[in-house]
């Protein structure tokens, strides 16, 4: 037993003319520029790289954006069944279901079973609140959203678990009379749930319904409050056993045979950093965030996580642990380091293919982590380290 | 942050409902019920008009300094809200003008019950769809970058809130407030009601409907649609007058309600019209 691994791209589509032709790579870019036989091809090799990913010993991530050519996966539910007829032993991590952005939480529901089973109960269920860019292009209203996510999580969760016939929901958000899904999930009582977030005052709630969190390209200081967030609660609790098992970190990982590759890799894996260019009314629409920071952002004096990051050097990437790049030994030792800084966590998501990075280098990036880093993870085990 | 009233400073609408009200000038009442802008940028016109009437000008729930109860998201609540609170007040003979946004919420109000109105002005009002599914009748204010949506919003250059890097941070505050009070009451269906134009024909409140002649959020052509969805209403269009057109052009629109036939036959300074 050691952390578990996840495998993960966002399936880009990179082939774009160049930035200063346009002003949001999200929501106004017109998909004119997408090539249907391209598009098609990238989803051959990113399924295939999936499929080595399982067949190395690692479990398998996908999400879903909208509107957007970094993320060719509009739809995770779609991708999710895919993978799970592609893969034979990994688990499949949807990170997440952007609950509040649809409006029709039983459907996931009913998704969700679905792919448990076509899967024979490998899947792990992941909750979003949604980013900001995706409120235009789902039309979805920017408030309330974290009421509309967990109420949709708790229809989502009552509709897997129940079994004795209809039940109903009239809550604020939601409305369904008669809810009996069919199939009901594979696995009982119900998949494991994922929820991702950035900051500690989200996370009482996380712990409250034992869900596993994560936290996205964060760093050390950011995912160490989180994670101590999810402890304490979790110690009130009286779950503190094995918590380590219910935290997660996402970073942008390559492993090379030197560090020279690794350090290569990871410059290619920065396009995800670097191309997410956004117009400040699409990355901060109002009263999806508190209104001071939105202020913040209007005076120019903050624009947010993502501008901060994406300025930063490699080597200050590294530090902070938004990126693990080199040789096994290298990697290794930036994971054993990030471990020790937020205090110990059981699972680790590896963003290991972005923007131009092609098939070869991505496999040689997924199968050297997996023979060479992973054996040597073991020491890493829950309960290890006690913050 | 902004430092809200509370249910000491503020003035009570009903429950928990607390806003801030600003009450000038002196005559009958003229309840003003504000936009995006928010009531302090409307000062100028607020002047226009407090020579004429008692102007009570509130920051609606959630706008301004006025705290913004959970319950109360949407058009409908703020509706209700006025409603009662004239009620509570005893105010009669109400002249009820509503600016953008804040005509939606005045057409809402004038639907359910005109009891209390003597008239209804409407400048530069959002609230009713008038054109098919694929017209963008409404200008997407939540999608466009701040210099075009400044000269959407004022046609002169004294209104616009230029570059904000270089602003008062208060002044900043206000706006990202009012912005997301917007988006809580107006996002979807986007800054209308689809019934309201149904039921505007209930109107029984003489009605002027005036309009910014450059109005880059509305078109004139939009007003007009909406004007001719209310029994009588008259149409009036203001030059050099942007969306704000109470910003752009305080005096001209406040003439337009003080000098109003209707308004000088009620004062008795004109025979009435039969």
């Amino acid at each position: 037993m050691t952390m578990n691994i996840y495998y993960f791209t966002e399936a880009p589509y990179p082939h774009l003319p160049p930035a200063e032709t346009y002003p949001s790579v999200r929501n106004s870019l017109p998909n004119g520029l997408m090539d249907p036989d391209i598009a098609a091809d990238l989803w051959d090799r990113y399924l295939l790289e999936w499929q080595i990913a399982d067949e190395a010993g690692l479990n398998v991530m996908v999400n879903e954006h909208h509107s957007t050519p970094t993320c060719l996966n509009s739809t995770v539910p779609v991708s999710a069944a895919v993978l799970a007829r592609l893969t034979k032993n990994a688990r499949i991590l949807i990170l997440g279901n952007p609950v509040a952005n649809r409006n029709d939480p039983v459907r996931i529901a009913e998704e969700m079973a679905m792919i448990d089973i076509l899967s024979r109960g490998r899947l792990d269920v992941g909750f979003v609140r949604g980013v900001p860019f995706e409120i235009a292009p789902t039309n979805s209203a920017p408030t309330m959203m974290s009421e509309r996510l967990y109420e949709g999580i708790d229809l989502i969760r009552k509709a897997w678990t129940s079994h004795d016939g209809p039940f109903n929901w009239e809550g604020r958000f939601y409305h369904s009379r008669q809810v009996n899904i069919w199939p009901r999930p594979y696995q009982q009582p119900a998949p494991p749930m994922w929820v991702s977030t950035t900051t500690p005052s989200s996370v009482r709630r996380i712990a409250d319904y034992d869900a596993t969190v994560a936290t996205f390209m964060l760093g050390h200081e950011g995912t160490a409050k989180v994670f101590a967030a999810y402890r304490e609660r979790a110690a009130e609790l009286g779950r503190s056993e094995g918590v380590e098992s219910k935290l997660a970190y996402c970073g942008l990982v390559y492993t090379g045979k030197t560090d020279a590759e690794g350090l290569e890799g990871a410059r290619k894996l920065l396009w995800y950093l670097k191309s997410n260019k956004v117009t400040f009314e699409y990355a901060q629409p109002p009263a999806y965030g508190p209104y001071a920071a939105r202020a913040e952002g209007l005076r120019g004096v903050y624009n947010g996580f993502e501008t901060k990051i994406r300025s930063m050097s490699l080597e200050g990437l590294i530090d902070n642990g938004t990126v693990f790049a080199g040789s096994p030994e290298t990697v290794r030792g930036q994971i054993e380091r990030f471990y020790e800084l937020v205090g110990g966590y059981g699972n680790m998501i590896l963003m290991g293919q972005a923007g131009f990075m092609g098939h070869d280098e991505t496999v040689a990036g997924i199968r050297t982590f997996a023979d060479k880093v992973l054996p040597n993870l073991a020491h890493l085990q829950a309960g290890a380290v006690h913050a | 942050m902004l430092t809200l009233i509370d249910e000491g400073s503020g003035t009570q609408l009903r429950d928990d409902a607390v806003v801030d009200m600003t009450v000038t000038g002196s005559g009958p009442p003229l309840l003003l019920l504000h936009g995006v802008e928010g009531t302090a940028a409307d000062s100028e016109f607020v002047s226009a008009l407090s020579a004429d009437f008692t102007v009570y000008a509130p920051s609606h729930p959630g706008f301004g300094l006025s705290p913004r109860p959970n319950w109360c998201d949407s058009v409908d609540d703020l509706a209700y809200l006025y409603l009662d609170w004239m009620r509570a007040q005893g105010l009669d003979e109400v002249t009820l003008v509503g600016l953008q946004f804040g005509g939606w919420v005045a057409a809402e109000i004038a639907i359910r019950d005109s009891s209390r109105l003597s008239r209804l002005v409407l400048v530069d009002s959002v609230g009713v769809k008038v054109g098919g599914r694929e017209e963008r009748d409404i200008a997407d204010v939540f999608a466009m970058p701040r210099t075009e949506l400044d000269e959407r919003m004022f046609a002169t250059p004294h209104g616009r809130r230029g570059d904000l890097r270089l602003a008062d941070p208060d002044a900043v505050l206000h706006i990202a407030r009012n912005e997301e009070a917007l988006a809580v009451y107006g996002w979807e269906p986007y800054l209308h009601n689809p019934r309201l134009s149904r039921w505007l024909a209930r109107v029984d409140t003489p009605t002027t409907v005036i309009w910014g002649e450059q109005d880059g959020i509305v078109t004139p052509d939009y007003g007009r649609r909406l004007a001719a969805l209310i029994p009588g209403a008259a149409f009036e269009t203001v030059a050099d007058a942007g969306h704000c057109a109470q910003i752009d052009q305080p005096s001209a629109v406040a003439q337009l309600i003080t000098h109003d036939k209707g308004f000088l036959a009620t004062r008795g300074l004109i025979a009435a019209e039969r």
